[in-house]
Parts: C-alpha cells; sequence; structure tokens
C-alpha cells in the first residue's frame, strides 16, 4: 500500500505532445516505397533540416505531414492530433513549397488574405499586409501575381503560407528563386518563428541553408532516413564530405 | 512576428462560408480574365448561328429544332468554364493551398460547383435571347419563366457531374479530351428531360405536362449534388 504522503501528492503532469511527429510514415505508388517507414518527433523551436537526392522521398513525407497525402500506413500528428483525420489541425500548419500556389489573376494582397480568410485569422486584409510586409514585398501588393518576378511570387507565397502563424511549418525547398534579399527575409522569418515556438521541417539540397536552421539534421534515401543526428553533433564541413561520400553531391 | 502562442484563435469558416470563399475567389478570376465567358459566350452565338442556317426550315420548323440547338449549347459551352474551373488550382498547385487550409473537402467543392453555377447561368443568359431571336421562339406568355425554370433546374445536376469530373481530369495531360468523355454520359439523364420540358413548352402544352420532367429533374440534381460532393475527397489523392 501506498503511504499517505504519496496518496496526497500531485500526479506529475503529463508531457506535452510533440509539435510535430511522424510516427512510421510509409506511402507506396503501386509497387514502389516512396516512403518506407519515416519516424521522428519535433518539439516546438525545433527545425529539422531534412536532405537528399532526388527521389529519395523527401517531399512525399512533407505532403503527407502537411495532409495532402494519405499515408499507406503510420500516421502524422501535430500537437497530438492526426492531420489525415483532423482538418482543424491543419489551421495550425504552414506549407511553402517551390510552387508559388498563387493565383496569378489576383493581386499578392488578395492572395495572401485570400488564405488568411480559409483559415479563419481575424483581421485578413491586415494580417495579408503584415505578413507581406515582413517577407518584403508589400509595395508590389496591389501587383497582379503574374507580373511579379520569379523571386516575389515566391515571396508572396511565403507571405501566404504564414499569414496565420503556424506553430508547424513544412518547407520544400522554399529558398528557390529568391534573391539575396528575399532569402534573408525567409531566414529572418523562419529564425523568429522558431524562437517563437513553432517546429520546422525544411526539405532542401542546399546544405549551408538547411544547416543555418537546424537543429537537427536527417538525410533520407530510398525512402528511409540513413541519417539522423542533433545539429549539435554535426560538424559542417564533415558532414558535407560525408554527404558527398553518399550521393556524390553536395 | 508573432508568436504563434500568442496568436489570436483562429475562427476557421464553416461548410458554407467556406464554399462563398472559394466561389467569389474563382468569379473574381474569371471577372478578371474572362477568357472562359469570352469563348463560352462565342462558342454559344456561333453555334446558333450555324444550326439555324444549316437547316431547312421548310422540312423542319426552327421551333422543333430549338430545344436540342439550345440544350446542345448548353452543355458544351458549360464544358469550357467546367474545364477551366480546376485548371486555374493546377496552374501553379494553387490547389495544395486550399487542400493544406482547415476546411473540409466537401466545402471546397461546393464552393467550386457554386462559381461554375454562376458560370453556366451567365452563359444561359446569353444563348436563351439568342435562341429565341434566331428561331423566332414564342417567349411570351410565361414560356420565357418556364426555360428559366427548367435551365435552372439542369443546371443544378450538369454542374454538380462537371464540377467532379473536372477536378478528376484537371491534373491531367488531356483534360480537355477526358472530361466531356467521362461527363457527357452523366449528362444525359439531366439534358434529356431538359429538352423534352422545353419543347412542351415551346409548343404551349399546359404545365401539369411538365411536372413529371420537373420532378425528374429535381430528383436527378439531388442525387447528383450529394454523390459528387461526397466523391470529391476520394479525387484528391495523387
Amino acid at each position: 500500500m501506498a503511504a499517505p504522503s504519496e496518496l496526497h501528492a500531485p500526479a506529475a503532469a503529463p508531457a506535452p505532445p510533440p509539435a510535430l511527429e511522424a510516427d512510421g510514415l510509409r506511402r507506396a505508388f503501386g509497387p514502389r516505397r516512396a516512403v518506407d517507414g519515416v519516424s521522428f518527433a519535433l518539439a516546438p523551436g525545433e527545425c529539422l533540416a531534412l536532405f537528399g537526392p532526388n527521389g529519395a522521398g523527401k517531399t512525399t513525407t512533407l505532403r503527407m505531414l502537411a495532409g495532402l497525402l494519405s499515408p499507406t500506413a503510420g500516421e502524422a500528428r501535430v500537437d497530438g492530433r492526426p492531420i489525415a483525420k483532423d482538418e482543424a489541425v491543419r489551421a495550425r500548419v504552414g506549407l511553402i513549397s517551390h510552387h508559388a500556389m498563387l493565383y496569378a489573376a489576383l493581386t499578392a494582397q488578395e492572395n495572401v488574405a485570400f488564405a488568411a480568410r480559409l483559415y479563419g485569422v481575424a483581421d485578413p486584409e491586415g494580417a495579408a499586409r503584415a505578413s507581406l510586409e515582413r517577407m518584403r514585398v508589400l509595395e508590389r501588393a496591389d501587383t497582379p501575381v503574374r507580373r511579379l518576378s520569379r523571386g516575389l511570387q515566391q515571396r508572396v507565397s511565403i507571405a501566404r503560407a504564414m499569414v496565420h502563424d503556424p506553430r508547424v511549418v513544412l518547407l520544400d525547398e522554399p529558398f528557390t528563386g529568391l534573391d539575396d534579399a528575399g532569402a534573408r527575409a525567409l531566414t529572418g522569418a523562419l529564425t523568429t518563428l522558431k524562437a517563437a515556438g513553432a517546429a520546422l521541417v525544411l526539405v532542401t539540397h542546399n546544405l549551408v541553408e538547411g544547416l543555418a536552421l537546424a537543429t537537427r539534421v536527417a538525410v533520407m534515401r530510398d525512402g528511409a532516413f540513413v541519417l539522423d543526428r542533433p545539429r549539435a553533433a554535426v560538424e559542417d564541413v564533415a558532414f558535407a564530405a560525408e554527404y558527398r561520400a553518399l550521393f556524390g553531391v553536395g | 512576428m508573432t508568436a504563434p502562442a500568442a496568436s489570436p484563435p483562429l475562427a476557421v469558416p464553416g461548410v458554407l462560408a467556406t464554399a462563398w470563399l472559394v466561389a467569389r475567389k474563382d468569379l473574381l478570376i474569371e471577372f478578371r480574365t474572362r477568357s472562359a465567358f469570352l469563348a463560352a459566350v462565342v462558342f454559344a452565338l456561333i453555334a446558333v448561328v450555324i444550326f439555324r442556317f444549316s437547316s431547312d426550315p421548310t422540312a423542319v420548323a426552327p421551333i422543333d429544332l430549338a430545344p436540342g440547338v439550345l440544350w446542345v449549347i448548353f452543355v458544351f459551352s458549360g464544358l469550357l468554364g467546367l474545364h477551366r474551373s480546376f485548371g486555374v488550382e493546377h496552374a501553379d498547385r494553387a490547389m495544395d493551398g486550399l487542400l493544406a487550409a482547415p476546411v473540409s473537402r466537401e466545402a471546397l467543392f461546393l464552393g467550386k460547383a457554386l462559381a461554375n453555377l454562376a458560370f453556366v447561368a451567365a452563359v444561359q443568359i446569353v444563348a436563351i435571347p439568342a435562341v429565341a431571336l434566331f428561331y423566332d421562339l414564342p417567349v411570351g406568355g410565361g414560356v420565357l419563366l418556364g426555360i428559366l425554370l427548367v435551365a435552372a433546374l439542369a443546371a443544378v445536376g450538369l454542374v454538380a457531374v462537371g464540377t467532379l469530373f473536372s477536378a478528376m481530369t484537371g491534373n491531367t495531360r488531356l483534360a480537355e479530351l477526358l472530361l466531356p468523355m467521362l461527363a457527357l454520359p452523366f449528362f444525359v439523364p439531366v439534358v434529356t428531360p431538359a429538352a423534352m420540358a422545353t419543347a412542351r413548352l415551346l409548343a404551349g402544352r399546359p404545365m401539369a405536362e411538365m411536372a413529371g420532367l420537373l420532378r425528374m429533374l429535381g430528383a436527378f440534381d439531388v442525387i447528383f449534388v450529394v454523390a459528387c460532393t461526397l466523391a470529391f475527397p476520394f479525387t484528391l489523392e495523387d
């Protein structure tokens, strides 16, 4: 029998669930296994940099984490809630891709405000302006997207993805098309989000950009993690050499 | 940037609010570009003229041809808009942005269908007077209202089926070919009673003779809207 002091002791609060968790994610397209058992968990403020060659399964993994693709097996969870079955939890996620995901006939402001309304942001027009300002593209807010350069479109796309202040940000080659100013604006926005407790997954081929933001580093090949280490355990030059040895690039 | 934890709570829109947001966005895009609408209207007007002058009015009375012509024009001009419906979503993978949002797939479908319904209605508003003019139709005395009722009922079913197949084919290289191939057979149960009801209206038959056809149109509308809304999420997987 437990001692009286133990009976009256307050129960320890359960540990909060990870901000983002991949639990045995698998995805097959016909006979081909694009993702084969990917598992990881990110606490608030962590950033996983995910490297790997083309066809390794990085984008497929990201699409499952965003709820765009159903896993063949396993589950992706945000704050402990399954993203595939719980559409409300998608409000906590922001998705940035090398595709702009914008409507060419609408202005930058209209695109971002439309996203803000879909996410239920309280002041969609104001939030859209603030998000465009963060990405240093507010002066082109009233320009139709089709008239913007590729780099400016990418900045608007990032503003669209961050307009609802997501807790989890999924990034698939987000630096594609950005000039130095755009890349700095994105890095600054991601650093601030991370400091504020957002969890990030950054898929990239660029080792320098990935390592700059990462708190954890993973490499995928043939649908599975072949390397998964804390950032502190990764030495830049040695990692680049190891990566080149694995894939002949980097 | 605002800290995620300190952000004001999000009030995610419900099904009808989401559908309205999507429809308004689609209509704004169409208003800006006018590409599909102009193409559909030009097609409708050219088809009216060709059909009118390619038949011998002494062999077949224009009033007997008019219902068929009207519905052929509605179907094919509507397909032009339906094809574009998901084309704008796939152009730069804007569809991913929609699907990543915390709104139901069914609401997205209803929004796309609502915009398509407005598109088809706008084309009908141009095509019906054109057919009435070229075929010298007796559209007074409630006939025009009857035709508008039939057109509205039929448009709901056509748009539901067309929107679903537009979603299925929009991301394929053969979308222009696949959409009519898949959708046209499903249009038959809607177009047939609509054309029959139009013919009876133009012949001046009493409304009681059309009640069964209107009920049939209404029933197909309900079936197609419900079935297509429920089927839509399954068309989105890679």
